[in-house]
């Protein structure tokens, strides 16, 4: 029983992985962009819903239904996201032609995780904050198991955004623009796709993911801080690569495996071993198959 | 001089120092997003000398060094099996299971960190600082500098005009990881303590903006980077001390930092201080037409 509970809260913890999980996955496997702003844009959803809707003296305290606060939030981290795509990826092109330039946008992206960070905490102070929920009792019991409501939406939400995302990437005009440019971005313009415009397509789907990642993360665990993000971007990016870069489903059953190794190893031989299980795997995985565990990519390889 | 002053000297010798260790595989075109795991090694592998074991603190930075080189060497072999942003996912993944295995060793304080008694001032820290600096500089002057910088300016090329990808990569990522770990162990015995948490993720970032920013095209650019990226933040803090209407600047200094760090991408993409920057300061720079595909 204590193995099953603790195998439900590694695949809850996994959920919210998979969710942040895709957001990577799906810039560098579209825009060859390891977008490291994610944490920023899963903190600022996370911490403007928190904002808008408790009451107290910090900064937009306005005390708003939850429900407006997280559009609020979300919206905030697609704009925000929509901000890292005007300063980072449209200056992304090679123009100098050396070896780190396909760290530039990465760097940009570093740049914007520090401001973004560092705002939250001037406005809110690094403290973490209480995150309440309007409901009493957010925990479902069925036969001594424990699981999480926040958790289990947002394991459903994620599988099910997924397969709405695949629906999007293989049968609409969008999603074939996209995987033109995922292929080669100069052929797709040659081809007639509007680079420019599509672009954005993407930093709206990965902000919004991530902003809705950060809120569940929010409910889930009840509190927030500016630095939220961090860790479990960490560990998205670790699911990420486990699933392959560039592969959606593979993101998903990435983090479900990263969330499981991480709660049982942690159940296991207690919380300072947390690191080595899965950074071990991961390194291990890059060496020996750099394509991820699930089908192949050829994404990200060589030069950008 | 002031402890404040001698402090901050002590941290940009140390910054520098970890600096050149990301410059020297940077510069062969070899991203590490994992100095820290470097650090960490020669930290505590120095600290533990000369705690445990009662040795010379000169000889703990030796060691120290040669151990993170050694660890270097060991783990370039399958790090250079990734290419590209794989690669850059490999050394962050090596740094955190540098972390997680540090932090599961109880010898060396686990996750409360290692204190050390030993201490290395300034007069230890400057000179040091100065010889990597020279040292670098010198082995960028060399044949195997060529080759390096044939290597970060187009791998194909430099491969068909016979460099050896694999054994100048190997050989820039064992000498980088060699000098990040006397950075470290600088570092261990400057504040008497080092844990995981705090030469973590963040700190191998900023080493890699110091570097990325001051240009990776010649030797001065991380040297640039990191003695600004350190100075700026703490003028900021003077400033903010001067008149309480500054106050915002003390507050801010790393939003002005991110915020420097997306602007200097947008407009100087290759870092402040490039090659053909160096050659017209200099004088040494040929008339335009001779070298008009070289500029960047």
């Amino acid at each position: 029983m204590q193995l099953l509970q603790q195998i439900i809260n590694g695949l809850m913890l996994g959920g919210i992985l998979a969710f942040v999980a895709v957001a990577f996955t799906l810039t560098i496997g579209m825009l060859n962009f390891l977008n490291f702003t994610i944490p920023a844009l899963f903190m600022i959803a996370g911490m403007a819903t928190w904002a808008l809707s408790s009451g107290g003296s910090h900064m937009f305290a306005w005390g708003w239904h939850w429900a407006w606060a997280a559009c609020a939030g979300i919206t905030l981290a697609v704009l925000a996201s929509l901000l890292i795509e005007r300063f980072t990826y449209r200056y992304m092109k090679a123009r100098f032609g050396d070896a780190t330039e396909h760290a530039l946008p990465l760097v940009s992206s570093l740049g914007f995780l520090i401001v973004f960070e560092h705002l939250a905490m001037s406005l809110w102070g690094a403290d973490p904050q209480r995150f309440e929920l309007p409901f009493k009792d957010t925990n479902l019991r069925i036969g001594g198991l424990i699981f999480g409501i926040p958790h289990l939406t947002s394991l459903f939400l994620a599988v099910a955004l997924v397969a709405l995302l695949h629906w999007l990437l293989t049968r609409t005009r969008i999603g074939r623009s996209l995987r033109a440019i995922a292929e080669n971005p100069d052929a797709a313009t040659l081809m007639g796709v509007e680079v420019q415009r599509i672009v954005p397509v993407v930093f709206v789907i990965a902000g919004s993911l991530s902003g809705l990642a950060g809120i569940l993360y929010a409910a889930s665990y009840g509190t927030v801080t500016p630095f939220m993000g961090d860790a479990i971007a960490t560990d998205a990016i670790a699911a990420m690569v486990l699933g392959g870069l560039g592969n959606i489903w593979g993101a998903i059953a990435g983090g479900l495996l990263v969330g499981l190794v991480k709660v049982l190893a942690i159940s296991t031989f207690g919380a300072e071993i947390e690191k080595i299980p899965v950074w071990g795997l991961l390194l291990v995985i890059l060496i020996l198959r750099p394509s991820g565990l699930f089908g192949h990519t050829r994404i990200g390889k060589g030069k950008f | 001089m002031s402890g404040y002053l001698a402090g901050l000297l002590a941290v940009l010798a140390i910054n520098i120092i970890v600096a050149y260790s990301v410059f020297v595989p940077a510069a062969a075109g070899l991203l590490n997003l994992g100095a820290a795991g470097f650090v960490l090694v020669g930290a505590y592998g120095a600290g533990a000398m000369t705690t445990l074991f009662g040795v010379p603190l000169w000889l703990a930075l030796v060691l120290g060094s040669f151990l993170a080189g050694t660890v270097a060497f060991l783990i370039s072999f399958p790090i250079l099996r990734t290419r590209g942003i794989y690669m850059v996912l490999a050394t962050f993944a090596f740094a955190e299971v540098v972390a997680g295995v540090l932090l599961n060793i109880p010898a060396l304080g686990g996750a409360a960190g290692l204190s050390v008694m030993a201490y290395a001032g300034l007069p230890l820290v400057v000179p040091v600082a100065l010889c990597v600096i020279g040292f670098v500089a010198w082995l960028m002057s060399t044949r195997f500098g060529l080759s390096v910088r044939a290597i970060h300016d187009d791998e194909n090329v430099a491969h068909l005009f016979g460099v050896n990808l694999r054994s100048t990569q190997v050989a820039a990522m064992t000498i980088g990881g060699a000098i990040g770990g006397i950075g470290g162990a600088l570092l261990v015995h400057q504040f008497n303590f080092i844990d995981v948490q705090s030469t973590g993720v963040l700190f191998s970032i900023y080493v890699l903006l110091y570097v990325l920013m001051g240009g990776t095209q010649t030797v001065w650019g991380p040297l640039f980077g990191a003695v600004f990226f350190t100075l700026a933040p703490e003028g900021l803090r003077k400033l903010s001390e001067l008149d309480p209407a500054l106050k915002f600047l003390e507050s801010s200094r790393y939003m002005t930092f991110g915020i420097a760090v997306v602007l200097l991408m947008m407009w100087r993409p290759q870092g402040v201080i490039t090659r053909t920057m160096i050659e017209r300061l200099a004088g040494s720079r040929k008339p335009v037409a001779a070298d008009a595909g070289s500029a960047a």
